[in-house]
């Protein structure tokens, strides 16, 4: 095994379920026989406010948080979220984001416009980005509250992890009745180029 | 076997191999999920108390009588705890005693940022303090051997991105054979009266004094020997981003923070060109290395103020840094309330009656928040009331009836209840609103003394608020519906005016309850978009469900979002034109 660590960042808004994602994508990790450190906030996430989740795998992992501009790839849950946070990525990371918009409070009460072109803005800096279209994706595989795992499946063609233990900490951590949706859902997003 | 764990789960998952009888805690970010995750295990009994300072009790009880016990809270509810704290350290302990407190550099959910360890060396009890999830579970196994032994409570100290932080955890084995609690009376140990206290400081300061010693030689406190040209003391999370971002350097790993091992301390000097110390918040460590004599840089580098992380750590020691994309600025995310929150609507009426909001620490705080904008002052848990006796006091007439005390239920019952007793007896005149939606909720929704449940899940007694009030002596106890706007203008404005202690209670639960008995979610709503005239009205509650769409209609229309909206009908009441029904 290489020293090298991998640094993934998770971002997007309180609610959307992306501590579960990043719980996840630890186990996973772990499975494979990795060292793993994972670290959020969440004493105000559940309001609706900025998430960001920061998983570190390899060989020996000390700090739980990616350092500045280290960052290897950020999955993105929302798209602002996403844009907000590219600082922390390294140049030439990848971008895997959903294709969804969710106003903040300023906008949500027409004090400030929701940045416009924020896809193309996010390519023009990452040039490998892939753009899910994770919310038609969770309907065709049965469940419009599994677009997290679309995204997860699509995150996990850019990691160097074998399919079996995705799919073996999927059925671990979910529960059980939504393990095959969540399964289809996790194929749609690996399919994905 | 390994699992991944958070700091917090770690902890409890400690005290249960450690043999643990009673864990007790009120909930605080970022310690809440100790005694989440303690219930796990049936051999724990688990409970969240009125507030840290009895939860504190609860522990010294148990640990009196023979039991393990774990206490835990957030650093801010230390101060609260503080008063038994200090004479707990002279009694010292029966059953070991560990009190965890986490602190929260970078205040992400905190009303200050203040350093723990200066409580550790102030009640002059050891501290440790783990880097990770395995130190958080080893640490915390230690910590009631370490108590027993010096018969000391002990404390841990986590910080944010310790207890929230997960990392791979080798799991172990409950003890056995730990002595069984009994009563056995010990007057000249446990009774603080000066006689007794007079000579139990002396113990205090011996045992002090050998645990410095003592430390010298603990495996948790260890020299980790590099390239010699820099040597840094450090511990917590800070060791993390230490190895991180300085992967040659020699470092002192202080795994016991109070006292500090100052022999190791002055060897560990002796094998570096350099010395540093890379510690978060206060020069706790730093000044009392300099204290005896021996050179060091610590917060000439690196700020008192907010967390660490890699990159400080990194542009402290002057190494290049990282070249980082520039983003447009962007609109805040700020957390908000709910869509069908009860708290909406009775900050939407302070608002419009130009109330002066004395606040308190809750989901309610985000009150603060435009367009609602209506809370003054936040302090500390408690304090909404007995801020607001002090300002009635000395403020002109036509200003009194401005000020309205504002407080949760499970604030109320912490720290608040003390407040309204003050204010009937000395006659204060200020309107109190105690926000009682069933639930501690701001921390994730934790059952309290009101709410009918404990924590491990058994029904029980439910405060009865209006009957309280009464008892305490306030005369006029009114209960409102939050979701009826012009019943929160009439009632509120009436109790403004009146020169004596009134208290307003109003009755609607938190819409994140999963009980159904407690919550049911109303008919969603949606805007006829016909008949929307574009007012803007209902976007004065700052609801998440309702979204202003510009490019609707000529001058913009309000929509709402079905799938967000609970149905609450605030924004129906608000709206002159009827463009809000039932969604079809």
């Amino acid at each position: 095994m290489s020293d090298k660590i991998t640094n993934i960042l998770l971002v997007g808004v309180g609610g959307q379920g992306i501590l579960l994602a990043a719980e996840i994508l630890s186990e996973t990790c772990m499975m494979a026989g990795f060292d793993v450190k994972k670290s959020e906030i969440h004493g105000m996430s559940q309001r609706g406010g900025s998430v960001v989740s920061h998983v570190r795998y390899g060989k020996e992992v000390f700090s739980p948080m990616v350092p500045e501009g280290e960052g290897d790839i950020l999955f993105g849950f929302e798209l602002m979220e996403s844009y907000r946070y590219l600082p922390l990525l390294k140049p030439g990371g990848t971008v895997v984001v959903n294709d969804l918009c969710i106003a903040p409070p300023a906008v949500l009460i027409g004090q400030e416009q929701y940045p416009a072109d924020l896809a193309r803005k996010i390519r023009d800096l990452f040039p490998d980005c892939l753009l899910v279209d994770g919310q038609n994706l969770a309907l065709e595989a049965g469940n419009a509250r599994t677009a997290n795992t679309v995204l997860l499946g699509a995150v996990s063609r850019r990691l160097d992890i074998a399919e079996r233990f995705w799919i073996e900490s999927i059925e671990r951590m979910v529960p059980k009745k939504a393990v095959a949706v969540n399964l289809k859902a996790f194929q749609l997003g690996r399919a994905l180029a | 076997m390994k699992e991944i764990l958070s700091g917090n789960e770690a902890i409890a998952r400690g005290a249960y191999e450690a043999g643990v009888k009673v864990a007790c805690a009120y909930p605080g970010t970022p310690s809440t999920e100790i005694l989440e995750n303690t219930i796990r295990y049936k051999e724990i009994d688990s409970s969240w108390a009125t507030n840290e300072k009895v939860s504190l009790e609860v522990g010294i009880g148990a640990s009196f009588v023979g039991a393990r016990s774990l206490v835990t809270m957030k650093h801010v509810g230390v101060n609260v705890a503080a008063d038994p704290l200090f004479t707990l350290s002279y009694t010292g302990v029966n059953g070991g005693l560990l009190l965890v407190c986490a602190d929260d550099p970078e205040l992400h959910s905190s009303q200050n940022e203040q350093d723990s360890r200066n409580y550790a060396k102030f009640a002059k009890v050891p501290m440790l303090e783990p880097s990770d999830s395995q130190e958080c579970l080893a640490f915390t196994k230690l910590a009631f051997e370490l108590s027993e032994r010096y018969d000391t409570p002990v404390m841990l100290r986590t910080t944010t991105r310790i207890s929230h932080s997960k990392s791979v955890v080798e799991l172990g084995e409950r003890v056995t054979g730990l002595p069984e609690p009994k009563l056995a009376k010990n007057p000249a140990k446990y009774v603080m009266l000066p006689g007794n206290a007079r000579t139990r400081h002396y113990v205090v300061e011996e045992r002090i004094a050998t645990l410095s010693k003592d430390g010298c030689s603990m495996p948790i406190n260890r020299m980790e020997l590099r390239d010699g040209k820099i040597g840094v003391i450090t511990a917590g999370i800070s060791y993390q981003h230490v190895r991180e971002v300085l992967p040659e350097a020699s470092v002192l790993k202080l795994g016991m923070v109070h006292p500090l091992p100052f022999d190791l301390i002055r060897e560990f000097a002796t094998k570096v060109d350099k010395l540093y110390v890379v510690e978060e918040l206060d020069p706790f460590i730093e000044e009392q290395v300099k204290a005896i004599g021996i050179e060091v840089i610590g917060k000439e580098i690196i700020s008192i103020c907010g967390e660490l992380t890699p990159g400080r750590v990194s542009k402290a020691f002057g190494l290049p840094e990282t070249a980082q994309s520039a983003v447009e600025k962007l609109p805040g995310r700020p957390p908000n309330m709910c869509p069908g929150c009860p708290h909406r609507g009775v900050f939407f009426t302070l608002n419009q009656l130009k109330a002066y909001v004395s606040g308190d620490i809750g989901c309610y705080t985000l009150g603060f928040m435009p367009p609602l904008s209506a809370m003054d002052t936040c302090v500390c848990m408690g304090a909404s009331i007995g801020m607001a006796t002090g300002a009635v006091k000395v403020l002109p007439p036509e200003e009194r009836k401005k000020v309205v005390a504002v407080i949760g239920d499970s604030t109320f019952l912490h720290t608040g209840v003390n407040g309204l007793m003050d204010m009937v007896y000395n006659k204060g005149a200020a309107t109190v609103i105690i926000l009682d939606n069933r639930i501690t909720a701001m921390t994730g929704r934790q059952e309290n003394p009101a709410s009918g449940h404990t924590l491990m899940d058994s029904p029980t007694n439910a405060i009865d608020f209006p009957l309280l009030c009464k008892a305490i002596g306030v005369q006029h106890v009114r209960t409102i519906n939050p979701l009826d706007l012009e019943e929160c203008r009439r009632v509120i404005s009436e109790e403004m005016e009146r020169p004596e202690t009134s208290v307003i209670i109003t009755d609607k639960p938190c819409v994140l309850i999963k009980r159904e008995e407690v919550f049911t979610r109303g008919a969603v709503l949606s805007v006829v978009d016909e008949n929307c005239a574009g007012c803007r009205a209902c976007l004065k509650i700052g609801c998440p469900a309702i979204e202003w769409v510009p490019s609707s209609g000529k001058k913009g229309k309000a929509h709402i979002d079905p799938l967000l909206c609970n149905g609450c009908e605030v924004c129906r009441q608000l709206c002159k034109f009827s463009a809000i029904q039932e969604a079809k």
